[in-house]
């Protein structure tokens, strides 16, 4: 892979990707998209349109079952990532914010939670001590840092998901219905840190179906409907105008 | 967190049990956690420390041949615990209920089963000898004193830190990790089972019949199964996505403090004592 710094290209690049869980259950069909370095990409859909497949899929959790995905330049599938380097460089480059909170806090406490992924990647533990110090006050969570998981409320978990992956310093967020259970002042909380994320050069793509999130974090937006196609890809002014386009994909009513 | 306190109604039935039993379960777990964080003489020892401390105290007991020695250790451990705050009459009650029962009906026939002199005729001519009085003797004093000074170091350190604590006794990180999870996940699950069982609460309309009940614990518990299979695989992803690769990597912050080293060292002596008076 290439060193961030120097990296202008498609950072992940999907063609005719589909995807079918056992069953067979269809997730996603024909899928084509590209996400761009620095741009922050809402991903919008109803319940069931394949949104945390996708996100999933960019995040190399799953792979297509048709069609391919290149990320950084690389094509993606179970065998690269076997490849302790490519493993190391894409899981150090991309940070995933799961939507169920309680899957993504495994550990004990928040402080080791927050220092769970550098320590992975193999950080020196001083470095770790710092960044998870950073993660936490960033996220203005210090005072969470000895409690259980099981210990915070909805908005705690999700800032505790968040300083987890920031611990990390990934160079794309992949964040899956980021505001799904939050209150509208944690909502308000979320968007700014999307947006200082932005302003710090990373990559977002957000898969939601709040609208008000879309319109106020988003630079770009594609649409999947139900049976899980992509129907519509522009700005946000563009698609949340768009009311016929919103009713097909059960995004209003 | 977000109990609902459920009220005990005259048509108790399985759904009210249920959630009377999960609402002790996270209950009793609040109160040991506030109890571990709380300010106190054991709380402000690193766990590490006091994992080794256990270990010599236990030793220590178990060695001994003498009751004096023992009691004293219990005494200590009497002691310890009011310097660490803890209700004492609920610790007194949690620690000689379990060695009365278990150690009690495992005592018992040594009473009349060891030979030796004559301590006590009772009727019907059975025969308490010295021996196997002093035999149950020091069997439930070294029982309870063994469980009170567990009791009290697991009641005065948060679970988390114990477990992480294990380190120094080489247990692997990757079980350690395994153990931390498994605590976590089982709060998650009682959660989601409290959850249910009110959901049902608010919906049962008139007192279940047995086969009703029996359905709805079958039911409950296949869902929760399907649930917690369904978080195993996502957390396993989260794992993965994190960097995981099958063997956790995990940080070293022990750093001994002079408090560590003063209580490290008395328990040390104390226990060598111990173990020289008792011989």
């Amino acid at each position: 892979m290439e060193p961030s710094e120097t990296y202008n290209n498609a950072i992940f690049e999907l063609n005719d990707v589909g995807f079918t869980y056992d069953g067979p259950i269809v997730a996603l069909e024909h899928l084509n998209l590209v996400v761009k370095p620095g741009e922050r990409l809402a991903i919008l859909g109803s319940n069931g349109s394949g949104k945390s497949t996708l996100l999933k899929i960019l995040d190399g959790l799953y792979f297509p079952t048709s069609g391919s995905l290149q990320a950084f330049d690389q094509i993606m599938s179970e065998e690269a990532l076997r490849d302790d380097r490519f493993n190391f460089e894409f899981r150090r480059r991309v940070g995933f914010v799961f939507q169920d909170s309680d899957a993504q806090l495994f550990m004990p406490t928040v402080w080791e939670e927050v220092a769970f992924a550098p320590l992975q990647l193999g950080v020196e533990q001083d470095e770790v001590q710092r960044r998870v110090d950073q993660a936490l006050q960033a996220l203005q969570i210090e005072k969470l840092r000895d409690r259980g998981p099981h210990q915070l409320s909805g908005g705690e978990k999700k800032r505790v998901a968040l300083a987890s992956v920031l611990s990390l310093a990934p160079e794309v967020w992949l964040l899956d219905e980021p505001s799904a259970g939050l209150d509208p002042r944690s909502v308000s909380w979320l968007i700014d840190f999307i947006e200082t994320q932005r302003q710090g050069g990373k990559t977002a793509v957000i898969a939601t179906h709040d609208l008000a999130l879309v319109e106020a974090s988003a630079d770009r937006v594609c649409v999947l409907d139900e049976a899980h196609h992509l129907i519509a890809e522009g700005t946000p002014g563009e698609i949340l105008t768009d009311r016929a386009l919103l009713l097909n994909a059960n995004l209003m009513r | 967190m977000n109990i609902a306190a459920p009220h005990r109604r005259a048509r108790s039935g399985f759904v009210e049990r249920t959630l009377v039993d999960i609402n002790h379960a996270l209950e009793q777990s609040i109160f040991a956690e506030r109890l571990a964080r709380q300010q106190g003489l054991l709380q402000g020892i690193d766990a590490r420390v006091k994992v080794i401390a256990l270990l010599l105290l236990l030793l220590a007991v178990n060695l001994s041949h003498s009751l004096w020695v023992i009691a004293g250790l219990y005494a200590a451990a009497l002691l310890l615990a009011l310097l660490s705050r803890v209700p004492f009459w609920a610790y007194l009650k949690r620690t000689w209920a379990f060695t009365l029962i278990f150690t009690g009906i495992v005592a018992l026939p040594a009473l009349f089963i060891t030979p030796g002199p004559v301590w006590v005729h009772l009727p019907l001519d059975i025969i308490i000898t010295q021996t196997g009085g002093r035999t149950a003797l020091f069997l439930l004093f070294r029982t309870g004193a063994s469980v009170a000074t567990a009791v009290l170091f697991v009641l005065t350190t948060p679970w988390n830190s114990l477990l992480k604590a294990l380190g120094v006794l080489h247990v692997p990180d990757v079980i350690i990790l395994v153990l931390g999870m498994t605590y976590r996940y089982i709060h998650l699950l009682l959660h989601t089972a409290n959850d249910m069982f009110l959901s049902r609460r608010s919906r049962i309309l008139k007192r279940m019949t047995d086969a009703e009940e029996r359905r709805l614990a079958a039911a409950t518990a296949g869902t929760l199964l399907a649930k917690s299979l369904q978080i195993s695989s996502d957390v396993y992803l989260a794992m993965e996505s994190q960097g995981f690769r099958g063997y956790p990597r995990t940080l070293e912050t022990f750093r001994m403090r002079w408090s560590d080293w003063c209580f490290g060292m008395v328990v040390v002596l104390m226990s060598t004592a111990a173990i020289w008076l008792g011989r």
